[in-house]
């Protein structure tokens, strides 16, 4: 059955060629079907591999596609990899991927670039099965690059919207470019992966690194460090996250797909998929886990201040992107992988439902001609009478996210928070306390914004015609929101503290991939914050609810200017915007203006080269030749002889390379005259 | 007589002389009948194409050494001292045979409608080019290279000079002077080894190996000049931008696309050939320059205002690639380096293309002007996308596999030393992000917010055909490069060994 994985790739080309070629002929309904079609063969087939693992004792399979980059000793093919973290994800992929289509053809209807959307989005899935598909370092890069591309695409969808027309390309632009520094560091770590080891296939790497064990601890580090330079920009964290937000200028489906439950995962995939490197750096993994706590904070702090309905859930996304980031520096793998799952069910589930509140605003809007901002929070209020599924699902993923006992958040953060724990009072080292605390403050932060966001959208009273107005929408969106929705719920049953499936599954990739026993104390400790978190939250914005789209936020009183400080992003992107690109600008404006331009180009060479050479040929011409020319005509009669005699007789020898020499200096005569002209 | 056929008829003649044939029938037709001059230009350059195919049908990967000779004395120098007429291909040129006569005939049918004037004589000094370019690649004689070598400058400086823009005249002999001024070097060396040696045989001279290494840094040197200046390495890139922005569309493709892999075979050539030991000891000021160049053309076109000149720019950062990975002196590098100027070829020479199509419409290049013009010319703006992400090295497309092997040659180089050659030089690939993605932007993102674009019509079936060939190599090798690592890999390794570095940084 393991011969089958290639066709978890052909089906979406497939999808994604038929749409190019005939979807501006086939109508909406038809590329519908075909896209989303074709990320359901795939799932299919994702699942059979699941079985076809369990029949084969669990024991990874290798399927090799074609060979790709052969020189010397160096071999890179295209060869996909069944283990249980890679069908992990090719399950997870195609199956949130799947419903996100369905979705999608509800939410881009009547879209003049409907064909091209699905041709992205399956092109997505493609790259985004190669990355988790790959069996090296090499094709997973490939997928990463792919999915980074397919994100520029897609972000950039509706290009010639956004600020000054131009505000989805240049966010785009952005994330391709911040990511492309986080794959300087990839790049730069393959590198001296192979530098080492003379290979890049996993299986060899891992071999190495684990058999070597501390003997290359040093390397292990300076590599570990460097993917994790790739995993921060993938992966949005500190400093390399200022892309993810602005990445929500794409269409929804493309934010609940890329930019919460797939592509920006793919750093933990990484990370995790290099375990044994981890193992062997722990200077490496202390920094992981304090740099994905420290994001978990930080991006909670500034999702608290945000108005638009989809910066809060881009920046929470960070946020708990941080979480995993953290688990995977406490080497809790397992964890972080368990949270990554539910973590796609439930944000995924928020940005549809999110998507399906700016849909309904924007119908609203329609009909009442109240063009203001579908997205702003201000500009809501009182919906959940109006769109109940929506407001239903909304909640169902706000718990979820907020960890609130049963539902699937509840159990993989409480495994992160448990590993935390056990990597601080167990083991007594200080960064897992200072993980510990980082993380339960940020959980406590994620309860307070998902309470603030669920009142301000859905209670009160409506702060404007267009929200007013709002209407549910089809079917086609909100049945993929029920069935994620459900999965929010039940979600976490695949981990539960006493059967540990996950677990169980992921050890067969891993020897030292296990989960942790579950933690009364942390669990009950986390619960009560969060439940207090939302009671604080219903006390500050249900009690006193917002009046108008313009009244200030209720927290100002609380918070005050630091309020003011989240909700301009800590000024990061200020900060950013004058170190970096403003220096990048004039430098490169300096370069090509100011030194190659007018120093090299026009000084040295029209200058200096040119001009000496004129005055050169000017002087010759000028005064020698004037001078001279009395004495040519007296000695004319004689020159010519002595010409004849003594220059053009040896230079009659018969050789061709002579007369070639001639010929040539006779070029060069004719373009100096043409140049003194 | 029978020899002398079979001379005339020997694959490597016909590949580099058929152009000729196409030249005088050219000559006999009345330089009115525009379309007819049109249909035996680029009728010629195709067959001529299709010969060099059955060149590569008659090609044996597996043998490293020179195939498909064609030697005899030529012009005799007292007893045993000859200039002959000695072609040969093997790893190291196939495939830039082949670049050449694919994009002859590409360039010259992109042509079609953007000349007007002087049909007969473009045609003509187009087939000329052809035989200069692919000659430089095939001769084994040095001063028959030589010969060759100097010949592709004069059709190239009259493209530009007739058919160019504005500044033709200087940009013109800027070209011509420029290149010149580093031949001449070469020529003594050429000179010099001719007499010191007893032989302008390549192989000959390749098989001895006995120049001093004192010398042989000289020698290196002389043959650097030239073959830096038309690279063009940094600094020494000035006649560059003059040139592409001056030169017609297709001027400027090939151009690009080969007359600067010139510069780059004759490194690999000669100087890594004949120059050994030279080559170990230059070799980190080689990759040096060329990691300036990689970072010094990224960053000067990110803020041309010129959409050729942000192209021109680029190529001095590509080609930095390329020397880069040759210098590495091990076979990733040179396998990579090799790749690398085909895909330079390939996405530059689209590029040049692509920006010449636009300019057809619009008659300006400035970026300023456009905007949203994958709006109002979709199926333009997708395959210059796809170009843009070649050209910028994504993975998958074919810039990634030669800039990869290229970084990763470098990155475990014994004669280079050092690893910090590769990592500057993949900082490159952020900047090449930087301004292609700018350039993209600049022209095809965004509303429409000049009329002047509203109404511009998309691409014409001639404009697809000529792209479509480049298309499918882009992803040809991008996806499966096996092919074209399999027709170099056993010169390459002869290359190496030669170079007396059987290393790698691998021990397995």
């Amino acid at each position: 059955m393991f011969e089958l994985v290639p066709f978890i790739l052909l089906f979406p080309v497939l999808g994604l060629l038929t749409n190019l070629v005939f979807g501006r002929y086939l109508g909406e309904r038809f590329v519908g079907i075909i896209a989303s079609g074709a990320v359901a063969a795939s799932f299919i087939v994702s699942v059979i591999q699941v079985f076809a693992l369990v029949n084969n004792n669990f024991h990874v399979e290798t399927v090799l596609v074609a060979d790709w980059i052969t020189i010397g000793k160096m071999y890179l093919p295209w060869q996909i990899r069944v283990d249980t973290l890679s069908v992990t994800m090719m399950v997870l992929v195609t199956g949130v991927g799947t419903l996100i289509h369905i979705y999608a053809v509800g939410y881009m209807h009547g879209d003049k670039r409907f064909a091209r959307f699905f041709v992205y989005l399956n092109l997505f899935v493609v790259m985004m099965l190669v990355l988790v598909a790959a069996d090296n370092y090499l094709m997973l890069f490939v997928g990463w690059e792919g999915v980074g591309i397919c994100s520029y695409l897609l972000i950039g969808f509706w290009y010639d919207k956004g600020d000054d027309n131009l505000g989805n390309a240049r966010a785009g632009r952005k994330a391709f470019v911040v990511n492309r520094i986080g794959d300087f560091g990839f790049l730069i770590a393959m590198f001296m992966i192979f530098g080492a080891v003379g290979s890049l296939q996993f299986d060899a790497v891992l071999y190495y690194f684990e058999n070597h064990g501390m003997e290359v601890g040093q390397l292990a580090t300076t590599i570990t460090l460097l993917l994790l330079v790739g995993a921060a920009g993938k992966s949005a964290q500190i400093p390399l996250f200022v892309w993810l937000p602005d990445a929500m200028a794409g269409p929804t489906p493309v934010s609940a797909l890329i930019h919460a439950a797939t592509m920006v995962t793919a750093g933990i995939y990484m990370m995790v998929r290099s375990a044994p490197i981890y193992a062997i750096a722990p200077s490496s993994q202390m920094t992981v886990a304090l740099l994905g706590a420290g994001t978990a904070l930080m991006a909670g702090t500034i999702a608290l201040a945000q108005w638009d309905i989809k910066r809060v859930l881009a920046y929470s996304t960070i946020s708990q992107l941080g979480f995993m980031v953290a688990a995977v520096g406490l080497g809790a793998h397992v964890a972080a992988m368990f949270h990554l799952i539910t973590h796609a069910f439930f944000k995924a589930l928020l940005f549809l439902s999110a998507g399906s509140v700016i849909h309904g605003v924007e119908h609203g809007a329609h009909k009442s001609d109240d063009h203001c901002d579908p997205q702003d929070m201000r500009n809501m209020g009182g919906l959940k009478d109006k769109m109940k599924i929506t407001f239903g699902v909304y909640v169902v993923g706000a718990i979820a996210l907020a960890g609130i006992f049963p539902l699937s958040g509840f159990w993989s953060k409480d495994e992160i928070l448990a590993d935390a724990w056990h990597v601080g009072m167990v083991e007594g080292h200080w960064h897992g306390m200072t993980v510990y605390i980082l993380l339960a403050l940020a959980a406590v932060i994620t309860a307070f914004y998902m309470t603030r966001q669920i009142i301000l959208v859905f209670f009160g009273s409506s702060r404007s015609a267009a929200a007013n107005h709002a209407a549910e929408n089809p079917p086609t969106m909100t049945v993929p929101l029920i069935g994620l929705a459900i999965l929010s719920i039940v979600g976490g049953g695949i981990n539960l503290p006493w059967s540990h499936t996950l677990g169980s599954w992921l050890e067969h990739t891993h020897h030292f991939f296990h989960g942790i026993d579950f933690n009364l104390t942390v669990a009950l400790t986390s619960t009560a914050l969060a439940v207090a978190s939302i009671f604080v939250g219903f006390i500050v914005y249900y009690r006193r609810p917002l009046e108008s789209s313009t009244a200030p936020d209720p927290l100002m009183s609380v918070l005050g200017p630091s309020l003011k400080f989240f909700y301009n992003k800590w000024y990061i992107d200020e900060l950013y915007g004058t170190t970096f690109v403003r220096l990048y600008e004039w430098k490169a404006r300096f370069l090509a203006f100011k030194v190659d331009r007018d120093f090299w180009h026009d000084f040295v060479h029209n200058q200096i080269i040119l001009k000496s050479f004129k005055n050169v040929s000017g002087t010759l011409s000028g005064p020698v030749d004037r001078l001279g020319i009395n004495k040519f005509f007296d000695g004319l009669a004689y020159s010519v002889h002595n010409i004849a005699v003594k220059v053009l007789r040896p230079v009659q020898t018969g050789y061709v390379r002579n007369y070639a020499l001639g010929v040539m200096l006779g070029v060069v005569m004719v373009l100096g005259i043409m140049l003194i002209r | 007589m029978y020899e002398f056929i079979l001379h005339i008829t020997s694959t490597l003649t016909v590949v580099t002389f058929f152009p000729l044939v196409g030249v005088f029938v050219l000559l006999l037709i009345n330089k009115e009948k525009k379309d007819l001059l049109r249909w035996v230009g680029v009728g010629t350059a195709l067959l001529t194409f299709v010969f060099s195919l059955v060149m590569l049908g008659q090609f044996d990967s597996q043998d490293a050494g020179m195939q498909l000779v064609v030697s005899e004395s030529w012009i005799q120098i007292g007893s045993n001292w000859s200039i002959d007429y000695h072609l040969g291909v093997d790893g190291l040129s196939v495939l830039l045979v082949l670049l050449a006569t694919l994009l002859t005939p590409i360039a010259m049918f992109a042509s079609w409608t953007a000349i007007e004037e002087r049909v007969k004589e473009y045609m003509i000094f187009f087939l000329l080019l052809e035989v200069g370019m692919t000659g430089v690649f095939l001769a084994l004689d040095l001063f028959l290279f030589y010969i060759f070598w100097e010949f592709t400058l004069v059709p190239m400086y009259f493209l530009i000079g007739i058919w160019g823009g504005e500044n033709r005249i200087y940009a013109s002999i800027k070209f011509f002077l420029y290149t010149m001024a580093g031949s001449i070097l070469m020529l003594v060396a050429v000179l010099w080894i001719g007499t010191v040696q007893g032989t302008f045989s390549y192989t000959a001279l390749a098989s001895m190996g006995n120049i001093p290494p004192g010398t042989q840094r000289w020698l290196f040197l002389a043959f650097a000049a030239a073959f830096a200046i038309k690279v063009p390495m940094w600094p020494l890139h000035s006649w560059l931008p003059d040139a592409h922005v001056e030169a017609p569309t297709a001027g400027s493709v090939i151009l690009a696309g080969v007359l600067l892999k010139l510069g780059t075979y004759g490194f690999l050539r000669f100087n890594l050939g004949l120059f050994p030991d030279a080559s170990h000891y230059f070799a980190p000021s080689i990759a040096f320059l060329a990691v300036v160049g990689i970072i010094y053309g990224a960053i000067v076109s990110y803020p041309q205002k010129d959409v050729k000149k942000l192209v021109a720019y680029s190529s001095v950062s590509h080609l930095g690639f390329v020397m880069l990975g040759l210098f590495a002196l091990n076979d990733r590098g040179i396998q990579g380096a090799i790749l690398q100027m085909v895909n330079h070829g390939i996405s530059t020479g689209a590029l040049f293309l692509i920006v010449g199509m636009i300019y057809e419409r619009r008659h300006t290049r400035s970026l300023d002007e456009f905007g949203g013009l994958w709006t109002v010319m979709p199926l333009y703006g997708s395959l210059t996308l796809i170009v843009v992400l070649s050209s910028m090295g994504l993975p998958g497309l074919n810039g990634f596999v030669g800039e990869f092997t290229i970084l990763l040659g470098a990155f475990g180089s014994e004669a280079l030393g050092s690893y910090y050659y590769s990592i500057v030089a993949a900082l490159g690939v952020i900047l090449a992000a930087i301004y292609m993605l700018w350039m993209f932007q600049k022209m095809f993102l965004g509303a429409v917010s000049n009329e002047k674009n509203a109404l511009l019509q998309d691409l014409n079936w001639r404009e697809i055909v000529v792209l479509v060939p480049l298309l499918i190599l882009i992803f040809w090798i991008g996806l499966y490069p096996s092919p074209f690592f399999n027709l170099m890999s056993a010169s390459v390794e002869q290359l190496t060994a030669a170079l007396d570095f059987g290393n790698t940084l691998v021990l397995q």
